[in-house]
């Protein structure tokens, strides 16, 4: 059995974007602010740290969820994919572009959370309906758009042409 | 908006778990998929000495059917059982509790036995166990013992698990002949949890009388409970038995208060919604009987 | 080619800010670190609603690992001096706590450490000695006379009261046929922007200058009372915005108390400090648009002409009046006609303060207040006078030749249709098939409405409305203010690159990909071409007192400095290609990325050589070009002037309009409203770029849902915050937002030389009262307030008085009744024991008794005549907190009744209650004891733990009873057990 102290900080390693990267945490520090204040990847954004937001959501282990939820002392050897992990060099995925067309953010700052649930979604339902799509959604708080530009962002990639 | 310092601790098996729950019980929060937990730690509401770990406990995210049961293991996820073949064609209503649970990114995380565990009054897949009459299996050193679901839930966020106890298994009886499940609930926002939820095992007998029925609420009362329906047995399965029926629970019922709803919307919504499921129900059950 | 100044404006062109976005690369506050050496700051605030604070001890705080400094007010008010206001009232107010808090999340202490889980421990080693006082959170009982006082030094609660005469109101509402009253309570919510405040302060010396780094979104006016409160002139605070802002909808603005406070803590401490808002601080303490109470009168002809409005605004500004406010009431101020023809109105508006957080700028301004007001009337008189929903309005607006028109209270309104705009939102709502659609679900027996909300949509604000709040003498005193700066550079470098500087601080409405499109079309150059930088450093950035981002200013002002500012540039840009080409600068024109002989387009050469030339050839340019290309303009619309002495002003430049149409449908077993159809039909003049109108439209759209239907932030009656989280106060979800029909019409605005009209509010302001419209509508009944909860709107259609969860209800019988709060908990029951009342009563006064049977009690001592302290630890699964309670028995009739009054506070919260006690004699010789209770709690466990209030008092109360029967009968057998939730689950709160 692993066992840290609370005021240890030990040493985590982990695989983000395809990287091994490490960092060092207190038991208690947040996934969240581990990925952004000790790995340095400010794309995952922080909106309530209560899990409702959604904001804060990034791929771990194949699986879209909550960083704020998690302890990053749980993720050692985990495999991690953040918003900076989908486009390839200058290259935006579909979900991306489709994204950038539709005017599907605003501010943006939850985008990086819905890219990521909406990847994950996709690839376990390439051609959801609109309610599928809307109750995927809903674990997402987006007080910009009204999210109609993020649903038919969604749809158009899924279904194409649109 | 940061917990406040807590030691960690990473079980590989289960008796390193409950030997750490024998030590440090009153002091540790034992972490699943830690979607509750995780929120009161960081608010500082609980200020445990130690978070113990189970997820990467092997053998734990398992689903057997086996004696007219369906155990899951703990650690099952709750997409992961929404997914599953076992529980859609045994346990067919936490089948239809699941899609209720949560979001999606949370039910890719989130566990049956950590929602269980966590005893929210208004969570599904506790008041899905009690309707069944499903139970609660419990390790602590050098014992284990069987909870049956009625006894488990004692209030808001209090169950019977003892300080030294893991939570490692859910007991869930299959499905029963002649039964037809349901559940719905009703929510200000979707996937809110629920002001009000009904969970049905309704069972007609092929003259169009009910059989066995199984009515639980959510949402209303401090716990997930079970309305006693005993007497209803031998009437005739239909919209006016579903609304007698509804009627006596929610006069029966002492309702819980928050922001969402006060105690008058709360019977009201036993009233509409327990009758409702339990018409559908009836309908289903007597065209399949 | 005659026509390449229009190839960019108006096309759908998507953002150019997304792919940073997108990819994760955009930088906010938060993931800044501008200077080395960051600590980080987190805040104590104050848990009690109203209190006075005795002592504050900060040692133990300052003693513990990794703490740099630990501040309250005592040493920042050594800095700083009160924040100015507008309003003349001695309220006081800074950006931490003096003396007294008077909010719950009001700031009383700072603490910087090594990073912010340690601070945060030691915000917990901070030891405030409270004296609670009593509260009042109602705008009503605020201006009552017996009310708990907020500020002694001003004697009452009242902060200013105005009145205004436009027209002859009394004379319309003599003449009146007929005069319709709707009483208007709105609730509080906020916009409740995803990323919350954040900064960086850090104090430097030499020359001592304060810099912080900010997601301040403006309007910079508020630089010069951040710098009155820090006593400093204005280059001693620069001010720098971060690169992106997630979400601001007029929010942000009320991050300045924050700045000057860190300002000063940096300056303290001595090093620079970052805060970050956390989410339940954002909930709780940072801003929220005003609560209102009061009325609205309206005076109709019998034909439902509206000839005389009398608005009575009863304004909640929370504890505070802090600055622009009360700007939120005048925003509408002399748009307060709405689109209709009516010049006779009088205003009154009562601004009043009380124990919630003080109020500020949130999308829509003040405008869904007065719509919820005026659009409630106009449905209320057609309903009273026999008129279609449809016709009275069409028989009140304005019509198209009216235009421009000048509004009683002094709005130019610059253009409009409203008349066409009202015809388009009937045909893509197919009035008469809606209509006929509530027909047959009547006939149904189902609960079917339909309700509208129209109105104008005031854009780009002249800073001089906010003196409104002023006489005309105050006024004349302080000096005329007006206008609305709009600022934009131009330049471009010696590559060739262009470069625009807009001080308009988005915080996701596109500025920079507009910018780009208008700049692109005057210079003949594509938008991908342009940079635009739209963020603020206020030592090296050319900006004003009406830079930033708010009032929707974007496209009615600052999009004509922008304009002016490229025409000036393209102007240049002509002159020397014209040189060079040796033609008239007249026959030039720019396009493709050249500047060519207008119809001879091989005679070109490329815009970008001739940029350069003016850096890398100075000598060869035309006689009287200036060597570089650097634009810089600074302009105000002209009509934006003072107020007159009868308080009329032209209070923003351009005037769109919103009409919005609903049809509902009410499960009348649920109270669950269903959006059947619901059409926006909007006028923003000429868009600029379509996908940004639309992405706006939607988005003020969720808002106007969000206020409608779900959000409050909600307060008890003692001052308790209790939507502390998330999953309190609800934000609406994908799944929450209806169909919304989108339609346009065009008037484009005279103002400026595109044509444009600010706009972003947009239905924000109307969707609230079309919704309530629509549900008054299927009800049948005036009495709809908001949010349209469930539970309410199943009361409503109920006709019953909808009383919020946790609120008083009639008890049953003539038992024992305790005094209970709105939004308190409350409860009753019954207990039979087996002792005779005189034995019961000697225990329930007995210490060593109640030591036994208060739950988790550790300690309890007498310390009067039936008085107690105690120590006790309380707990619900692992939410444990321990408290301090104080006991004390009152009313005595021996051994009948008492009343025992308790409270308690700890880490978690705090709470008062009391409770009566009743002991009847049984047949059996034993007791029948009745109690009722009602307390109210506060602090943490109310903000974030509401949904498990009430049932942990039920608990904890019922481990009280059950201790006590447990003395009297020892052997208390386990069949009682299940009676137990009989008897104690009783409390119907």
């Amino acid at each position: 059995m692993i066992r840290v102290k609370p005021d240890e900080r030990v040493r985590v390693s982990l695989v983000v974007n395809g990287r091994w990267l490490f960092g060092h945490a207190e038991p208690r520090m947040l996934l969240s602010d581990f990925l952004r204040h000790e790995l340095k990847l400010f794309g995952t954004h922080v909106g309530c740290e209560h899990g409702v937001c959604g904001a804060c959501t990034v791929e771990i282990d194949g699986r879209a969820t909550r960083s704020c939820l998690r302890y990053a002392v749980q993720c050692d050897g985990a495999t991690i994919r953040t918003v900076e992990g989908l486009a390839v060099g200058d290259t935006l995925t579909p979900l991306q572009a489709a994204f950038n067309r539709h005017h599907a953010l605003q501010c943006g700052f939850c985008t990086a959370g819905i890219l990521m649930s909406t990847t994950a979604f996709l690839a376990e339902n390439p051609k959801p309906t609109e309610a599928e799509v809307r109750d995927m959604l809903s674990g997402h708080i987006c007080r910009c758009t009204g999210y109609e530009q993020i649903v038919s962002a969604i749809m158009d990639v899924a279904h194409g042409g649109g | 908006m940061k917990p406040v310092a807590f030691g960690y601790a990473r079980a590989e098996t289960v008796e390193e778990a409950i030997d750490l729950l024998a030590e440090e019980g009153r002091e540790a929060s034992v972490i699943a998929g830690g979607l509750s937990l995780g929120a009161m730690l960081n608010m500082r509401l609980v200020r445990p000495r130690i978070v113990l770990d189970i997820n990467r406990v092997p053998g734990l995210d398992t689903i057997v059917a086996a004696n007219g049961v369906v155990t899951t293991g703990a650690l099952v996820r709750q997409v992961d059982a929404f997914r599953d073949p076992t529980i859609a064609s045994h346990v067919p209503l936490l089948a239809h509790a699941l899609p209720h649970v949560g979001h999606y990114q949370t039910r890719s995380r989130g566990t049956l036995g950590g929602s269980v565990a966590h005893a929210d009054p208004s969570a599904e897949i506790p008041l899905a166990l009690v309707t069944l009459g499903g139970a609660v299996v419990l390790r602590a050193k050098g014992r284990t013992r069987r909870v049956p679901a009625a006894d488990f839930f004692l209030g808001v966020l209090t169950t019977a698990r003892e300080e030294n106890e893991l939570l490692v298994a859910l007991e869930w009886p299959t499905r029963r002949p002649r039964t037809v499940y349901a559940f719905d609930e009703i929510a200000q926002r979707h996937g809110d949890f629920a002001i009000a939820a009904v969970a049905v095992a309704a069972e007609v007998v092929p003259d169009g009388t009910l059989g066995h029925l199984a009515l639980g609420l959510g949402g209303i009362e401090d716990r997930p409970i079970r309305i006693e329906t005993a007497g209803y047995a031998g009437r005739r399965a239909d919209a006016s038995l579903a609304e007698a029926i509804a009627e006596d629970a929610a006069s029966r019922v002492v309702p819980i208060v928050d922001l969402q709803a006060n105690a008058d919307y709360r019977r009201q919504l036993v009233r509409v919604l327990g009758r409702r499921v339990l018409a559908a129900a009836f309908e289903d059950a007597v065209r399949g009987a | 080619m005659t026509e390449p100044a229009r190839k960019w404006i108006g096309a759908a062109v998507p953002r150019m800010e997304d792919a940073a976005l997108l990819t994760g690369n955009a930088r906010f506050i938060d993931d800044l670190e501008p200077v080395a050496g960051i600590r980080h700051a987190a805040i104590l605030r104050a848990s009690h609603p109203h209190a006075r604070i005795r002592r504050i001890d900060l040692e133990k705080a300052r003693a513990h690992p990794g703490v740099i400094g630990v501040v309250a007010a005592a040493e920042v008010t050594a800095l700083i001096g009160p924040i100015p206001s507008a309003v003349r009232a001695a309220m006081a107010y800074y950006p931490i706590a003096v003396d007294k808090v008077r909010y719950v999340g009001e700031p009383v202490a700072v603490v910087v450490a090594i990073d912010r889980y340690v601070a945060e421990d030691a915000l917990e080693l901070i030891e405030v000695d409270y004296e609670p006082l009593s509260a009042v959170v109602d705008p009503e009982a605020a201006a009552g006379a017996d009310a708990a006082l907020l500020h002694e030094a001003h004697k009452s609660n009242l902060a200013q009261s105005r009145t205004f005469h436009y027209g002859d109101p009394d004379g319309a509402f003599a003449a009146a046929d007929a005069v319709f009253k709707a009483h208007c309570r709105y609730p509080r919510y906020s916009s409740t922007p995803m990323e919350t405040y954040g900064l960086v302060a850090h104090f430097e010396r030499a020359p001592d200058r304060y810099t912080v780094w900010s997601n301040f979104q403006g309007p910079f006016i508020l630089h010069a009372l951040m710098c009155g409160s820090l006593k400093i002139q204005g280059n001693r605070l620069r001010l720098i915005t971060a690169p992106h802002s997630g979400g601001s909808f007029g929010i942000k603005q009320a991050l300045y108390p924050y700045i000057v406070l860190m300002a000063a803590v940096s300056r303290l401490v001595g090093a620079p400090v970052k805060w970050i808002e956390d989410r339940l601080e954002h909930l709780m303490g940072s801003s929220a648009a005003a609560d209102r109470a009061g009325s609205v009168e309206g005076a109709f002809t019998r034909d439902g002409i509206l000839t005389g409005l009398r608005f009575h605004n009863l304004v909640n500004v929370g504890a505070y009046v802090r600055a622009p406010e009360p700007a939120s009431v005048y925003r509408m101020h002399a748009s307060s006609n709405g689109c209709y023809k009516v010049r006779n109105i009088f205003i009154q508006n009562d601004l009043v303060v009380t124990n919630k957080c003080p109020v500020g700028l949130n999308r829509g301004y003040g405008g869904p207040q007065f719509y919820f007001a005026l659009e409630r009337l106009m449905e209320i008189a057609a309903r009273g006078l026999g008129l279609d929903i449809v016709e009275i309005r069409r028989r009140n607006m304005l019509e198209k030749s009216q235009f421009p028109y000048i509004s009683p209270g002094g709005s130019h309104y610059d253009s409009g249709d409203y008349l066409a705009g009202l015809d388009e939102t009937l045909r893509l709502a197919d009035y008469e098939a809606l209509k006929r659609r509530r027909d047959e679900a009547r006939a149904a027996g189902r609960l079917y409405g339909i309700g509208i909300a129209a109105g104008i949509e005031p854009s780009g604000s002249n800073m001089a409305y906010v003196t409104l709040a002023q006489t005309v003498e105050e006024r004349a005193k302080a000096g005329a203010k007006s206008g609305a700066l709009g600022v934009a550079t131009i330049s471009i470098d010696p590559s060739g690159a262009v470069t625009v500087r807009t001080a308009s601080t988005p915080a996701g409405q596109g500025h920079q990909t507009v910018a780009a499109q208008v700049v692109a079309d005057a210079l003949g150059l594509r938008p991908q071409d342009i940079t635009v930088v739209s963020e603020i450093d206020t030592l090296t950035s050319a900006w004003s007192l009406a830079s930033g981002n708010y009032a929707n200013r974007f496209a009615s002002i600052v999009i004509t400095a922008i304009s002016q500012a490229a025409e000036r540039v393209a102007d240049k840009l002509k002159a020397i290609a014209a040189d060079e080409l040796e033609v008239a600068p007249e026959d030039v024109e720019l396009a493709d990325g050249t500047a060519r002989v207008v119809g001879v387009p091989e005679k070109a050469m490329p815009v970008r050589r001739v940029a350069t030339s003016t850096h890398w050839n100075p000598a060869g340019l035309p006689q009287g070009i200036a060597p570089g290309i650097y634009e810089s303009v600074v302009m105000s619309p002209e009509m934006l002037g003072s107020p007159d002495e009868e308080d009329r002003v032209a209070s923003s430049v351009t005037y769109g309009y919103v009409c919005d149409l609903v049809a509902i449908d009410i499960d009348p077993a649920t109270g669950r409203v269903t959006v059947d159809k619901y059409v926006s039909v909007h006028d923003v003049g000429n868009e600029l770029n379509p996908l940004i109108v639309a992405g706006q439209v939607h988005g003020g759209f969720a808002h106007g849902i969000g206020g409608a239907m779900l959000e409050e932030l909600v307060y008890d009656a003692d001052g308790n915050f209790q939507s502390g989280t998330f999953a309190d106060y609800l934000c609406p979800t994908a799944p929450e937002l209806p169909k919304l029909t989108v339609g346009r019409v065009r008037t484009p605005s005279p103002t400026n030389p595109l044509g444009s009209k600010g706009m972003g509010d947009g239905s924000s302001m109307l969707t609230p009262a079309a919704l309530a419209n629509a549900v008054a509508d299927a009800v049948g009944s005036d009495e709809v307030e908001l949010p349209l909860t469930l539970n309410r709107v199943w009361d409503i259609a109920h006709g019953r008085r909808h009383e919020r969860a946790g609120a008083p209800r009639a008890r049953i019988g003539a038992g024992p009744q305790a005094a209970a709060k709105p939004g308190g908990l409350v409860g009753e029951g019954t207990v039979e024991l087996a002792a005779p009342p005189a034995q019961v009563w000697a225990l329930l006064l007995d210490p060593k008794t109640l030591a036994s049977i208060v739950p988790g009690c550790e300690r309890l001592d007498l310390v009067g005549p039936d008085r107690f302290v105690a120590a006790v630890t309380i707990g619900v699964a692992a939410i444990k907190g321990s408290y301090q309670a104080e006991i004390a028995i009152a009313d005595k009739r021996e051994p009948a009744s008492m009343r025992m009054i308790g409270k308690a506070a700890g880490a978690l919260g705090h709470g008062a209650g009391e409770g009566r006690v009743r002991l009847e004699p049984t047949a059996t010789g034993g007791t029948r004891l009745s109690y009722s209770y009602s307390a109210n709690v506060g602090g943490k466990v109310a903000a974030v733990g509401q949904r498990m209030l009430g049932t942990v008092a039920r608990v904890l109360i019922a481990q009280f009873f059950k201790g006590l029967e447990r003395r009297i009968e020892p052997e208390a057998t386990a069949e009682k057990r299940s009676m137990w939730r009989r008897l104690f689950g009783g409390g119907d709160a």
